[in-house]
């Protein structure tokens, strides 16, 4: 395998180089999540996957998303996990039962036949050619879309966090009330 | 020579990003059922909510006429999984005062 240095194809082999870590960081981040037995490693693996994944999203060319999957998965959801964990302070899970070892070892099977059914159904698909884009899907263009054309749709989902917020807030307290 | 040729364009290529959202879900799937706790369920959840999220993104990408949808639907999304994750950990930590574990083995007050 020879390739001509020339700085084009430095370009392609340095964006590739990239792209490979990326992916490599989002699996290994989602394999420690899955499969670690400590739950404070379990999270932490979640948002090392969600870093790979926010450099995927750059690769997709949509920095905005990159930078609300940190703020937001990593800033937001991880730590307010990990704050239920110390909460909650549950112990680790306990080494594996033979019962247990008989799940983990046919959920593996399952994803496994599940990830290669999938691969093989995206590597023969011929897939339609590429449509003639309508705007550059700049922040510009996400900003004005989301005010416009998804207003409604984004007005329910701040009802939707509205509500959550209070249901999340019934459901803690009425667990106290009960308890004392 | 065809295969490195399609490893340095991965980073352009459709099939790149569903493989890797493929293999984000069967590692959630994975882990959602190996999981004992609620914690370790609810993130496995998440995973499989990432793979979903990246393969709207790449289709938006690749294929739409208009990239925003993409985002757009991402961004919901991640609005989705934040309640989410607001709710059911208010959930655990109610489990957690009545039974003192949130092992989904030890939630078996309704077991016939």
């Amino acid at each position: 395998m020879t390739i001509d240095l020339t700085p084009a194809t430095l370009n392609t082999l340095a964006a590739s180089l990239l792209f490979a870590g990326v992916v490599a960081v989002t699996l290994v981040g989602a394999v420690i999540a899955a499969a670690s037995k400590r739950l404070v490693y379990c999270v932490s693996g979640l948002a090392l996957s969600f870093v790979g994944l926010a450099g995927l999203y750059v690769f997709l060319n949509s920095p905005f998303l990159a930078l609300m999957q940190v703020l937001i998965y990593i800033g937001a959801v991880c730590v307010v996990i990990m704050f239920a964990l110390m909460l909650a302070s549950p112990k680790d899970e306990p080494l594996g039962l033979p019962r247990n070892v008989m799940v983990g070892v046919s959920s593996l099977l399952v994803a496994g036949m599940l990830a290669v059914g999938l691969i093989l159904v995206v590597a023969r698909t011929h897939w339609m050619p590429k449509a003639v884009l309508i705007n550059a899907g700049t922040v510009e263009d996400l900003g004005r879309a989301l005010l416009t054309r998804f207003g409604f749709a984004f007005e329910l989902i701040s009802v939707v966090l509205l509500l959550a917020i209070l249901g999340a807030l019934v459901v803690a307290r009425t667990g106290r009330r009960s308890q004392s | 020579m065809n295969l490195s040729n399609l490893m340095l364009h991965a980073h352009g290529s459709l099939s790149a990003y569903l493989a890797v959202g493929a293999l984000l879900f069967a590692i959630g799937f994975f882990g959602f059922f190996r999981h004992r706790t609620l914690v370790g369920m609810l993130v496995s959840g998440e995973l499989i909510l990432a793979g979903a999220s990246l393969n709207f993104m790449a289709f938006a990408h690749f294929r739409a006429a208009d990239p925003v949808v993409g985002q757009v639907f991402t961004l919901f999304i991640m609005g989705i999984a934040a309640a989410e994750a607001a709710i059911v950990l208010s959930i655990m930590i109610a489990v957690y005062r009545n039974y003192h574990s949130i092992d989904a083995r030890d939630l078996k007050e309704m077991e016939g």
